[in-house]
């Protein structure tokens, strides 16, 4: 496999594709290799997979109690 | 409820657009109860027609042209990368700049900048990071080429960052501790 032996600079170009779970097995395998030995590329992959959690958890919102009365009424009609 | 909304917020950016959004998604996906198979795709359907609902509403509101013309005025933040501004020798003196960033970073912030970002970038974050949507389900709901999801993305976290890095450059954060009152973290 000629992918086997990433750069840090490859690795890094990738990485966002890599944590959007798009690269196929072969290219995701090389780079799952690479930050096994490279604490450097590691780093930065745990911040952004940790900054992305932050993200996702943005859209933690409680319902408004308005939203809740509107919805009950549509739901009345039918 | 809760996740409907939350999401919706985050896609519209603001809370009246997030509650039409919402409250359009559950009557579609009340009169179309029958087209549902089992209960178990429920949370899915319904994220899908509220991601639907969601590109109608933005249609009405802006036509494609006006959002290819912010994506494209918008100055570009380059690669920026947040890691790298924190990563830095005189920033490492003070520990780990990095995860102090994340732990410290309050969740407001990240709201702000996200829904700062012109529509065209935040939606695609938002599908891809929130709801793990593919590139190619992306470039189907929102009808345009995959490239075009890749670049907005790439640019759109580029953009993010940034903001990101002068809201805590701003809020003293990036010397690893907030002044010492807990609550003087926000930004103006
Ligand atoms: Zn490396």
């Amino acid at each position: 496999m000629s992918e086997d032996k990433l750069s840090c600079e490859e690795v890094i170009e990738q990485l966002f594709t890599y944590l959007d779970g798009e690269l196929d097995h072969v290219h995701s395998a090389a780079i799952d290799r690479h930050l096994e030995r490279c604490r450097d590329c590691f780093s930065r992959a745990e911040f952004e997979k940790r900054l992305r959690e932050r993200i996702r958890a943005s859209a933690r919102a409680k319902a408004p109690d308005s939203l809740h009365r509107r919805i009950k009424g549509l739901l009345d009609q039918y | 409820m809760d996740r409907l909304y939350g999401t919706a917020l985050r896609l519209t950016g603001n809370p009246d657009d997030a509650e039409d959004v919402v409250a359009e998604a559950v009557s579609k996906a009340w009169s179309k109860l029958d087209d549902l198979r089992d209960l178990e795709s429920m949370e899915g359907w319904l994220f899908r027609i509220l991601n639907n609902s969601f590109v109608s509403l933005w249609r009405r509101r802006k036509t494609r042209d006006e959002v290819e013309r912010e994506a494209v005025e918008t100055s570009d933040a380059g690669g920026f990368s947040l890691f790298q501004q924190l990563h830095q020798p005189f920033l490492l003196w003070w520990g780990t700049p990095e995860q102090e960033f994340l732990n410290d970073v309050l969740q407001e912030d990240l709201q702000k900048a996200l829904d700062a970002l012109p529509d065209g970038f935040r939606v695609v974050i938002v599908l891809v990071e929130v709801q793990g949507y593919t590139y190619e389900e992306v470039s189907a709901l929102l009808e345009i080429p995959v490239g075009t999801v890749r670049s907005r993305l790439s640019r759109g976290r580029a953009l993010l960052q940034k903001a990101l890095w002068h809201q805590a450059s701003e809020a003293g954060l990036v010397h690893g501790r907030r002044p010492s009152d807990g609550g003087a973290g926000e930004s103006t």
